[in-house]
C-alpha cells in the first residue's frame, strides 16, 4: 500500500486528526497527525488488517525552532510497506502520547527522545533518561541548549 | 493435597533474600561499558535493568556541527566492529537525497568490503559467544582469520578498524592489484575455520546444553521489539533487507537467508541466533565469490560529485542490513552543508532493549550467554 | 606391609630426616607448579595455533619465573570492608589443604612421607579443607561475585565428592586396603595388573574391566570438578563471576590460590595414578622397575593426567550450575554405585 493510499484511508477514519500529507520532498512522503490523536492513529495502523504496521523502525525527536517534533517510521513485515508519521508539540509544553504500549521498541526510543530532546511522552511507564546521567539537567539535542559548566563539581566543557 | 503440591506450596513460602548485582560497567562479559542491574534469587535472575550511557559521545549533537564528509569518521565509531557496513547507509542516504548514481564498480567493491566486514563481525560475535560459554580456543581461531580480513581492509583503506573509506558517490581509493585473489583466499580460509569450529564449538554437546532452550525470543515479541539482524532471524523470521528491499546491487546475487529452525532446542534460543551468524558467514562467502566474478576492473571509483556536499532541503530515512541488524540513518537536510538533524537508529540499541524481556527466569550464567547471543557493541548503543 | 622410606634408612629416625621428608614434597611442588604453569601456557598456545611465550629464555621456558616475580611485585590489596583475618587466612588454608595431601602420596617404593594405613581416607578428608578456604576467601572478600563463587564451589565439591568417594571405595574393596603404598605393591607387574584393568588376578577378572575403566573416568571427572577445572570451573567462571571466589585477591595472595590450584591438580592426578594406574610401577613388568625409576614412572603418569586436564581445559566450554549438579547426582553417582556393587560382587566371589 502506498503512502497516499494510507493517507486516504486514515483521512476517512480519523478526519480532522490527519492534518496533512506531503510527498513533495525528494524522498519519503510523510503524514502529519494531530498530536493528541497519534496513539489512536498508530493503534489503527498497527492492528488494522490492511496496514499491519507491526514494526516501528525508528522514532526520532526533532527540534523545529518553536516546536519539537516526533517522527515515526513504520514498516509492515507482512506487506513490506512503509509510512512516516509526524507530530509537533510546542517547546514550552512538549506533550506527545506515548506509543510504548503498541511497540515495545518505542520504550527506549521515547526515553532517548525525552532525554535528548525533552519530549514528554504521556502514558510511558518509565520515562527516565537513558543516555545522559539520571540527574542531568537540560536536553542536549535542542538547538538552544547550553552545556553546563560543571556537573557534580566536574568541569564539563573542555 | 498431593506431595508435590505440598512441596511446591512450602517452597513458595520460603522467604529467600534477593540479591542485587551490578554486572558492569567493568565486567569481562558485558562487551563494553554496559551496566546491568541484576536481581537474583539464588542463581535465578528475576529482574534485569540495563543502564546505558557510559559510552555516550553526543554523536548526534556533533553531527549537527559538522559538514557531511566530516561526519563519516564518527559513523565508523558507532559499530566499530563493522565500520564498512556503517558507512554504507549513510552514503546511500546522501546519494538518495542528492540523486547520485554511483558507478557499477563502486557498488561491487562496496558489496565485497561490506560482506568481508560482515564476516569479520560475525567471527567476533560467534567467538565471544563461545568465550561467554567458557570455550576459549574457538575465540582465537576466529581472531586469527579475522586478522587476514582486516589486512585486506587495511590495504584498501589504510586503517584496520575505522576505515573512513566510503565517500558520497564513490570510494576513497581504487582496489589494489591482487585484491580478487586475496578475497578468494579469505573465503577459503573462512570456510575451513567454520568447519573446524562447527565440530569444536557449535555441535559440542556441552555448548548445546548451555545455549539451547535459553533466552527464547518468540518471533512476535522480536518484531514488537523491532529486533533485526541475526536476533530476529534467529527467531525464525525471514527478514533481511538485502532480500526484502534490495539496496545497491544485492538483487544480482544468489544467496539464502538463514533463519533459526530450533535444530537443538526451541526456535529463537541462543543457539539459533548463534547458528544464524555462522550460516550467514557462508552466505557472505557466496556473495563475495559471485561479486568477484562479476566485478568490472576498469572504471572510476567515484561518480561526479560536487566538491561541497550540499544536499537539497529534504529528509531521508535510509537503512541497510548491518551484521548486527538494521542500521538506519534519518537525515534532515536544511539545504546547507551541515545536517539539521541526524539520527542513527542503531541495531544494537534496539536489540539490547529486549534483554530484560528474555532473560527473566533463567540462571545468572544464562544471562551472560543471552547478552552474548544478542551481539551488541556499545559504541552503537550509547552513540 | 612395612613402609620403607629411604631417608630414614640414610639418616635414621631423627629430626633431620623428618625435616627432609616434610620439605621434599614442597620442593617438588614448587618445581612442579612452575612446570605446570609453563605447560598450561604452551599447551594452550599449541592448541590455539599460537607460539605462546617466546621472549623469556629459550622458547619462553623462564616465563613461569617471570610470572612469579611479577606477582611478588604486585600490590597486595586487602579490601576495606572485608573481614581482614579470614581474608588473609584463606589463601594459606587452601594451600595447606592442597599440600597436606602430599603426606601420603607414594612417590616411589622407598619414599612416601607418611605411609599411614588410612592413606586414602586421609587424602579424602584433607581434600575438603580447600573448600573451607574457598568459602573463607569468598565470604571475607565482601564481594557478591566472590560470595556466589564460594557458594557454587561448596555445592560443587559436596556433589562431586560422593562419586569420587565411591570410586575410591571400590578400589579399597578391590585391594582390601586403604594404604596407598599397599595398593601400589599389589599392582606390580605388567600394566594389565593395574586397577584400571581390574587389578591383579586371573583372566576371570575380565568382566569387571568395564567397571574399573568406568570408575577411572568417574574419578577423573569428579577430580576435575574438585579442582575447579574446565568444564566445571563455574566457581571462578570468568565470564559471569569475573574471577569467582578470588576476585578481590591480588599479588602473592592470588598467587597462593593459583599455586594451590596447581598443587590440587597434582594431588588428584597422583591419587588417580596410585589407585588406578599402578602408581610407581613400570607398565612393563621388571623393565626399568626400581626405586628411582619408580619415582620416574609415578611423575610421568601423574604429569600425563595433569596434561589431560590442561588439554580438556582448552577444548571444552563450561557447564552451567544446574547441569553440573545434574551430571554429578544423576549420571556419575548412579554409575559409581553400579560399579561399586559389581566390584563388591567380584571380590565376594573371588
Amino acid at each position: 500500500m502506498l503512502a497516499n493510499e494510507i493517507f486516504d484511508r486514515l483521512k476517512t477514519e480519523f478526519g480532522d486528526a490527519i492534518l496533512a500529507f506531503d510527498d513533495t520532498q525528494p524522498t519519503d512522503p510523510f503524514i502529519m497527525v494531530q498530536t493528541d490523536k497519534v496513539f489512536d492513529v498508530c493503534y489503527s495502523l498497527r492492528d488494522n488488517d490492511e496496514f499491519q504496521f507491526d514494526y516501528l523502525m525508528c522514532l526520532t525527536g526533532m527540534d523545529l525552532g518553536e516546536n519539537v517534533g516526533v517522527v515515526y517510521h513504520l514498516y509492515s513485515m507482512k506487506f513490506k510497506h512503509k509510512v512516516v508519521l509526524k507530530v509537533v508539540a510546542p517547546k514550552a509544553d512538549p506533550k506527545v502520547p506515548s506509543v510504548e504500549m503498541l511497540w515495545k521498541t518505542a520504550d527506549w526510543h521515547e526515553r532517548e527522545a525525552y532525554d535528548l530532546m525533552g519530549v514528554q511522552f504521556e502514558g510511558h511507564r518509565n520515562l527516565i533518561r537513558i543516555l545522559c546521567p539520571y540527574d542531568w539537567e537540560g536536553h542536549p539535542l535542542r538547538k538552544d541548549y547550553e552545556t553546563p559548566e560543571f556537573y557534580h563539581g566536574m568541569k564539563v566543557s573542555y | 493435597m498431593s506431595d508435590k503440591k505440598r512441596l511446591d506450596l512450602e517452597y513458595s513460602q520460603i522467604e529467600s533474600d534477593k540479591m542485587r548485582i551490578n554486572v558492569g560497567p567493568q565486567h569481562p562479559s558485558t562487551h563494553g561499558v554496559l551496566r546491568l542491574e541484576v536481581e537474583v534469587d539464588g542463581e535465578i535472575v528475576t529482574e534485569v535493568i540495563p543502564h546505558l550511557g557510559y559510552l555516550h559521545r553526543s554523536f548526534e549533537k556533533h553531527c549537527e556541527k559538522m559538514t557531511y564528509p566530516q561526519v563519516m569518521p564518527y559513523i565508523d565509531r558507532l559499530d566499530y566492529i563493522s565500520a564498512m557496513n556503517n558507512e554504507w547507509p549513510y552514503v546511500m542516504a546522501l546519494e538518495k537525497l542528492m540523486d547520485i548514481k554511483v558507478p557499477e564498480k563502486v557498488d561491487y567493491i562496496r558489496v565485497i568490503l561490506a560482506e568481508l566486514n560482515r564476516i569479520a563481525n560475525h567471527q567476533i560475535a560467534v567467538a565471544t559467544f563461545g568465550l561467554d560459554a567458557g570455550a576459549f580456543t574457538p575465540f582465537l581461531f576466529f581472531f586469527r582469520d579475522r586478522e587476514y580480513i582486516l589486512w585486506i581492509l587495511e590495504k584498501m583503506s589504510g586503517a584496520r578498524l575505522l576505515y573512513n573509506y566510503f565517500r558520497v558517490g564513490g570510494l576513497a581509493a581504487d582496489v589494489y592489484p591482487g585484491f580478487k585473489e586475496d578475497c578468494l583466499n579469505i573465503v577459503k580460509q573462512v570456510r575451513k575455520t567454520n568447519a573446524e569450529v562447527m565440530d569444536l564449538l557449535i555441535y559440542n554437546s556441552i555448548f548445546i546444553k548451555r545455549s539451547a532452550n535459553v533466552g527464547i525470543l518468540r518471533p512476535d515479541v522480536a518484531i514488537n521489539f523491532a529486533c533485526s539482524g541475526p536476533v530476529l532471524r534467529g527467531s525464525g523470521v525471514k527478514y533481511d533487507l538485502r532480500k526484502d528491499e534490495p539496496y545497491s546491487i544485492y538483487d544480482r546475487f544468489d544467496f539464502d537467508i538463514p533463519v533459526g529452525k530450533g535444530e537443538v532446542g526451541v526456535v529463537g534460543d541462543c543457539w539459533d541466533r548463534n547458528m544464524v551468524r555462522v550460516q550467514e558467514m557462508e552466505q557472505s562467502c557466496r556473495i563475495i565469490e559471485q561479486a568477484i566474478a562479476q566485478m568490472p576492473m576498469e572504471g572510476d571509483v567515484s561518480a561526479l560529485v560536487p566538491k561541497r556536499i550540499k544536499p537539497p532541503k529534504g529528509e531521508v530515512y535510509m537503512r541497510a542490513e548491518n551484521p548486527k541488524g538494521d542500521l538506519g540513518f534519518y537525515i534532515v537536510s536544511n539545504g546547507t552543508d551541515k545536517p539539521e538533524r541526524l539520527k542513527a537508529r542503531g541495531a544494537s540499541f534496539v536489540n539490547l532493549s529486549v534483554i530484560p524481556e528474555i532473560s527473566k527466569g533463567y540462571m545468572f550464567a544464562d544471562l551472560i550467554l543471552i547478552l552474548g547471543s544478542i551481539d551488541i557493541v556499545l559504541g552503537e548503543v550509547d552513540r | 606391609m612395612e613402609n620403607v622410606n629411604f631417608l630414614y634408612e640414610l639418616f635414621g629416625k631423627n629430626i633431620i630426616s623428618v625435616t627432609l621428608i616434610v620439605s621434599l614434597p614442597l620442593v617438588f611442588v614448587l618445581i612442579y607448579a612452575l612446570i605446570a604453569i609453563l605447560a598450561e601456557l604452551k599447551v594452550s598456545a599449541w592448541i590455539q595455533e599460537r607460539l605462546g611465550p617466546m621472549r623469556t629464555g629459550p622458547w619462553g621456558i623462564l616465563q613461569p619465573i617471570a610470572e612469579v616475580v611479577k606477582l611478588i611485585q604486585k600490590e597486595d590489596i586487602t579490601p576495606d570492608k572485608s573481614s581482614k583475618l579470614l581474608y588473609n587466612l584463606a589463601p594459606f588454608v587452601i594451600f595447606t589443604g592442597a599440600y597436606a595431601a602430599f603426606a601420603v602420596i607414594p612417590f616411589s617404593e622407598y619414599f612416601v612421607p607418611s605411609g599411614i594405613n588410612l592413606g586414602l581416607f586421609y587424602v579424602f578428608a584433607i581434600g575438603s579443607i580447600s573448600a573451607l578456604g574457598i568459602v573463607m576467601g569468598g565470604w571475607a572478600s565482601n564481594n557478591k561475585y566472590s560470595l556466589m563463587g564460594a557458594m557454587r564451589s561448596v555445592s560443587q565439591l559436596i556433589s562431586y565428592e560422593i562419586p569420587a568417594a565411591m570410586a575410591i571405595l571400590s578400589v579399597v574393596v578391590l585391594a582390601s586396603s586403604m594404604n596407598m603404598q599397599e595398593i601400589n605393591h599389589q599392582q606390580t607387574g605388567w600394566f594389565w595388573n593395574w586397577n584400571l584393568f581390574g587389578g591383579p588376578g586371573s583372566w576371570t577378572k575380565i568382566w569387571i574391566i568395564p567397571f574399573t575403566v568406568l570408575l577411572t573416568f568417574i574419578y577423573f571427572i569428579s577430580s576435575l570438578a574438585e579442582t575447579n577445572r574446565v568444564p566445571f570451573d563455574i566457581p571462578e567462571g570468568e565470564s559471569e563471576l569475573v574471577a569467582g571466589f578470588h576476585t578481590e585477591y591480588s599479588g602473592m595472595k592470588f598467587a597462593m590460590f593459583f599455586f594451590a590450584e596447581y598443587a590440587n591438580m597434582f594431588v588428584v592426578a597422583a591419587i588417580l595414578t596410585t589407585i588406578f594406574l599402578g602408581g610407581w610401577n613400570s607398565p612393563f613388568d621388571t623393565f626399568l622397575q626400581g626405586p628411582i625409576w619408580g619415582s620416574f614412572w609415578f611423575v610421568l603418569k601423574a604429569f600425563s593426567v595433569v596434561l589431560v586436564q590442561i588439554w580438556i581445559r582448552w577444548t571444552l566450554p563450561r557447564y552451567r550450575v544446574d547441569q553440573l549438579m545434574y551430571v554429578g547426582w544423576k549420571v556419575l553417582l548412579p554409575l559409581s554405585f553400579v560399579s561399586f556393587l559389581a566390584i563388591s560382587f567380584y571380590v565376594m566371589l573371588k
